[in-house]
């Protein structure tokens, strides 16, 4: 750890940077029960809108709310700039690489990235060598998830292309605090996110198979047990499109339709929010009650666009993570605008020679593991922790990666009485069909315990609303 | 609109009717109990009605007796059982968050907030809860969830799939109640003044027809002028008649190429009561047409199911 992390708001100890000067004075002239008492009406109004989660293990139909934050994390215009510009640029590439896997193999052919790293990881998917997708485009919605450093740099942790969720917390979150606190943006230039709906359902059909005219769209669940269920049925009203689930789809002569009151419903785009394996039992999983028997027939026949494409697990893997800089050099020629954290891959010998004698001061990560299970943190773990781990890093070191121990950068935060630095991260969501779009901003993700790193609403995350300020 | 979205829609407002019909049947039967020497007439209503609604089973494997305050606590309050209010709320509540995206936001969140609510009062009631209170609140919330339903949401298939579950609902709750209560009357019976006004309070209260009948008859209650109010007054809101008017027009606005069948029979029935007399119902009995009703009730619904809601794959 070491250093002291990047506040988002001061600059040192007493002063404010400027981009938050005039919300820290309006903050300074709130009494101190009128802001508890909007949190209480943020909770109370979160609750009835049912903008909950269900939490995996735990009792059945178990819903929670993910706490919101009432301190908003704001980004300077030239920052925000700044970002949006690698932020295109690495999914680009990203998207240029899984084309190029599932065609050439160009990257692997000049040896950028070990062929076997690719081939013979789980999430490469062999039915879809030489399909092709229109536009070439594989993740169209894409969460990378962003970390400042205690230098202040923004850096990618993680980039998340396979059904990246939270968006409807960063507009919910949005509306929550225009609701709660109507004064603060007509006292600030707060550019907007609500039209994130129209820019997801343009980008959706931007991508239909060609010929289709008029393209339906529709959103595939697993149903309202799923974790994002709120999201689903959320994004699904506000771009107007059926949600559907599996049973509720079925395919006949290499097309897909929907039932429907009026009989069979030709759909052309599925936004699907299942993964690959639970797609189509006759291809990945036969015991998958929520997928479309037929579905992947369809898919190379052409005649539907899945979203995101079947096989983007293959770029968004941690084992892949450390060669996107080089992706972005390769094929579009260019510096990389974000740069990545510094990686160890285990796999190699003098990596796991390294990772093996600082453990204690750093983060190791399974390279399959989502949601912030199966990781260690080195410095906020017992001897008796740390020793567990490292026997299962022997056992398997080609499992891991590791990180140094980030002081990622720290926001204020209600807890408990009072404001309290707390650490952050950033999600924003990255569209691509026919232009890359990004809505500004993304979702803030707050660590609630007191020097914890893991921001993951299944691990006591928070969030938090996000303006980029135009002036 | 997705078969499977119908089905969630159909059953939501089920559900929800089902819920205010019990809770009218709980409230007029708990005013009975508050009046003096109301033991035996209350006892054998509240039987009948347990038997005409099938919950006497259910009820007995947890209670010996028909006690006033057991019955009136299982039918509002009881977790485990299915056809409680509580349980009625809880299914509603399910079915709308299914497909939460077909609603609009202030429908789900009044059955969001119902819902909520009702789990916070029976978590916190107590042996002598208010069982008056509660059936009030339902009543209440069912208004409300109709008001928003008929104030905000497009008049689109979503809309037409709710109503029609809400009338047959509400149709099979009215000839129910009215089996309950046995009106065993002859062709030219003499239609004089019933012998117990109790019953027959409780009969038109729990169906919010004590009212409209001072109002329509100006007259004593009257076990015929009962039934015509209750089965073929067109303006009675909860008259059979009212109930099927209401199926067949809300059903010929969603009919597809497989309904006719549905539709025509929808609109028998509709027909059948709008064109007969007290005289031909009687001629045939009044318990038997009751069930000849209830029987074509449940095949329209089993018919709906078939052709909208659960159509056979690749139909």
């Amino acid at each position: 750890m070491g250093n002291k992390p990047y506040n988002e708001m001061y600059l040192g100890d007493a002063t404010t940077r400027p981009h938050y000067r005039s919300y820290d004075q309006w903050l300074n002239d709130q009494p101190a029960d009128r802001l508890s008492q909007k949190r209480a009406e943020a909770d109370a109004l979160f609750h009835r809108v049912g903008i909950t989660f269900a939490v995996y293990g735990q009792e059945e139909g178990a819903e929670r709310l993910i706490p919101f934050d009432i301190v908003p994390r704001v980004l300077p215009l030239e920052e925000w700039i700044r970002l949006e510009g690698g932020l295109k640029q690495r999914v680009r590439a990203l998207n240029a690489f899984i084309h190029d896997i599932y065609h050439d193999q160009q990257i692997l052919k000049a040896g950028v990235i070990p062929a076997e790293q690719v081939l013979c990881n789980s999430q490469y998917r062999p039915e879809m060598q030489g399909v092709d997708v229109p536009g070439g485009i594989y993740a169209h919605i894409a969460g990378i998830d962003i970390v400042r450093d205690d230098a202040g740099e923004f850096r990618v942790l993680e980039d998340n292309l396979r059904v990246p969720s939270g968006v409807s917390y960063m507009l919910e979150n949005r509306k929550m605090m225009m609701r709660l606190f109507p004064e603060l943006f007509s006292a600030h230039r707060v550019a907007p996110v609500d039209h994130y709906p129209d820019v997801l359902l343009d980008n959706l059909r931007s991508v239909a198979p060609t010929g289709v005219a008029d393209p339906t769209v529709v959103l595939m669940t697993a149903g309202a047990h799923n974790s994002a269920y709120f999201e689903h049925a959320f994004l699904a009203q506000q771009m107007g499109i059926e949600l559907v689930e599996g049973q509720d789809l079925f395919v006949r002569d290499e097309a897909v339709f929907m039932r429907t009151t009026q009989g069979p419903q030709r759909v052309d785009v599925i936004y699907r929010r299942i993964d690959d394996d639970f797609l189509d039992p006759l291809v990945f999983r036969p015991d998958s009650m929520l997928g479309v028997p037929g579905l992947l027939t369809a898919y190379r026949a052409g005649r539907i666009t899945i979203a995101n494409a079947i096989g983007t697990g293959v770029a968004d893997d941690k084992s892949i993570y450390p060669y996107v800089p080089e992706m972005i050099r390769f094929y579009l020629g260019q510096a990389p605008m974000i740069g990545n954290v510094h990686t160890w891959m285990l796999r190699k010998k003098e990596d796991l020679d390294y990772v093996l004698a600082h453990l204690p001061e750093l983060v190791v990560k399974e390279v399959h593991g989502a949601g912030g299970y199966g990781m260690l943190i080195g410095p906020a773990s017992t001897k008796a922790e740390i020793e567990a781990f490292r026997q299962q890093i022997i056992a398997t070191p080609e499992r891991y990666i590791a990180q140094p121990t980030l002081a990622l950068s720290t926001c204020p935060t209600f807890a408990g009485l009072g404001l309290a630095p707390r650490h952050i991260d950033l999600r924003p969501f990255v569209l691509s069909g026919r232009d890359v779009t990004i809505v500004p901003g993304g979702l803030t993700r707050v660590a609630l315990r007191e020097g914890s790193l893991v921001v993951n609403s299944s691990q006591g995350g928070g969030t938090k609303d996000t303006w980029v300020l135009e002036a | 609109m997705l078969s499977r979205t119908a089905d969630h829609l159909y059953w939501m407002s089920r559900y929800i009717e089902r819920a205010e019909s019990l809770a009218r049947l709980v409230d007029a039967h708990y005013r009975m109990s508050l009046l003096p020497h109301s033991g035996d007439t209350l006892a054998q209503s509240l039987s009948a009605t347990m038997t005409a609604l099938h919950m006497e089973e259910a009820y007995l494997e947890r209670h010996e007796t028909i006690e006033p305050r057991a019955v009136f606590e299982f039918v509002s309050l009881d977790r485990e059982y299915s056809g409680s209010i509580f349980s009625c709320l809880r299914a509603a509540r399910e079915n709308a968050r299914a497909v939460r995206g077909s609603l609009t936001s202030e429908l789900w969140e009044t059955l969001n907030s119902t819902w909520l609510d009702a789990r916070t009062l029976v978590a916190r009631s107590s042996p002598n809860a208010d069982i008056g209170q509660f059936v009030e609140w339902v009543k209440e919330r069912s208004h409300l969830t109709r008001g928003v339903t008929i104030g905000t949401m497009l008049r689109d298939e979503a809309f037409h799939f709710t109503r029609i579950g809400t009338f047959l609902e509400r149709a099979d709750s009215t000839a129910r109640i009215l089996t309950a209560h046995q009106i065993d009357l002859k062709p030219g019976a003499d239609a004089g003044a019933v012998p117990d006004p109790f019953e027959w309070s409780v009969l038109l209260r729990a169906l919010s027809a004590f009212e409209v009948y001072r109002r329509v008859y100006r007259d004593v209650i009257t076990p015929l002028k009962v039934a015509q109010l209750l089965i073929l007054r067109d303006d009675m809101p909860r008259s059979l008649l009212r109930c099927c008017k209401e199926v067949y027009q809300n059903l010929k606005s969603v009919a597809n190429e497989h309904s006719a069948e549905t539709e025509r029979r929808a609109g028998e029935m509709h027909a059948m009561l709008h064109f007969t007399r007290m005289e031909n119902i009687l001629a045939t009995g009044l318990p038997e047409f009751l069930e000849q009703f209830l029987a074509s009730l449940r095949d329209l619904g089993d018919r709906i199911a078939s052709d909208f809601l659960l159509p056979p794959a690749e139909a």
